[in-house]
């Protein structure tokens, strides 16, 4: 009997998984390393920065009208906060045979047009994005070293403005990045946003 | 049944006129609050899509087709487009207009998204497009594109007679 339940609850959560977003890190989970290509050709890993005191992970994409009005604003995040050890990592994890604009040579372009001066990974397969749970494009996880490793302690959206970050008055990532840099938990650990779903490779 | 009679001609006030015009109505969070409450009789499909979203554009042809299939069936087909209010005339009134959506479409403009999407649904993300399915008590979120057959079989699902 006992089986039979445990089958029946497989099969409803099997079910389930069509509709739900991917499972993946939450706040308080230690990250896996993790190793992808930048623009430059060169491979990043997270373990490669021996000084950091922590990272700004941000899934996002050259194609995504959100990701877009955000790349200023993650630039100036970088320029921000690497100093202080919390540098920018972004991530694409777009399948380019779904999305042309997500190809490595428009990764390059764009990072060069843009004057990106932090890393912009691919991640063509997915597992990276999978593996954190990111959903959308842009998506932030705010992660804080400790000696055990990478900590997850903010998932969610740059500020609560899209149209204008003049406008935005909750600056998530900055004050969540702050209240880390004295010491705090974030006060805000997971917020929500608008954004594109990540175009994900086929198995 | 003087309640029902009520809301049946709020309903039909409301939206009717959209329909009929093919207008986009903008709308607040407090009137999508509205359409999110348990419907009363028949299924309520909420679809959440942008102008600027591929995947949203690839799937609202048999959004709005399975609104005219589903209707007798006590479908109502909500088209929520996410784009921002400013470009309502330049952008999104023509899109509606060129693609001939005979279903309701309305402007949800709210800029502070972290405190809008939780109420539609605390298992969504926030990426679109994304599908809210209300039948009875029932509530079903889809986070993504869905085929034509997926809507299909959901749609058979929640309409079929109790």
């Amino acid at each position: 009997m006992k089986h039979l339940l445990t089958l029946l609850m497989g099969a409803l959560m099997l079910i389930g998984t069509a509709a739900s977003p991917p499972a993946g890190y939450e706040v308080g989970d230690y990250v896996s390393d993790f190793t992808l290509r930048n623009v430059d050709g060169k491979d990043v890993s997270l373990s490669s920065y021996a000084k950091a005191k922590g990272a700004i992970v941000i899934f996002t994409c050259n194609t995504c009208p959100y990701s877009k009005l955000y790349e200023d604003r993650i630039i100036a995040l970088h320029k921000q906060f690497e100093a202080k050890g919390y540098p920018v990592i972004a991530i694409n994890p777009n399948d380019p045979g779904q999305q042309a604009g997500d190809s490595f040579e428009e990764m390059q372009k764009r990072a060069k047009d843009k004057g990106f001066t932090f890393p912009y990974l691919q991640d063509a397969s997915g597992s990276v994005a999978r593996a954190f749970g990111a959903s959308r494009t842009p998506h932030v996880f705010i992660l804080n070293k400790e000696a055990k490793g990478y900590k997850v302690e903010y998932i969610g959206a740059i500020d609560n403005n899209h149209k204008d970050a003049a406008a935005a008055d909750q600056k998530y990532v900055e004050e969540a990045i702050s209240q880390l840099m004295s010491g705090k938990k974030p006060k805000a650990t997971t917020t929500k946003a608008i954004g594109c779903t990540i175009k994900w490779k086929e198995a | 049944m003087k309640k029902i009679l009520l809301i049946a001609a709020f309903a039909f006030f409301a939206f009717a006129p959209a329909a009929m015009a093919q207008e986009v109505k903008v709308i607040k969070m407090a009137e999508l609050e509205q359409l999110l409450k348990e419907p009363q009789e028949g299924v309520v499909v909420i679809n959440f899509w942008a102008t600027w979203c591929r995947p949203c554009i690839e799937e609202l042809p048999y959004f709005d087709k399975a609104q005219q299939d589903y209707a007798a069936r006590g479908l109502k087909m909500y088209l929520v487009s996410l784009d921002d209010v400013e470009i309502l005339e330049s952008r999104v009134k023509p899109f509606v207009k060129k693609r001939g959506l005979s279903s309701t479409v309305l402007l949800l403009d709210e800029t502070d998204q972290n405190a809008f999407i939780n109420k539609v649904d605390p298992q969504w993300s926030g990426a679109i497009p994304a599908t809210l399915i209300l039948a009875g008590k029932e509530r079903r979120l889809i986070e993504g594109k869905m085929e034509p057959q997926e809507l299909t079989a959901l749609l058979n699902k929640y309409t079929a007679a109790p």
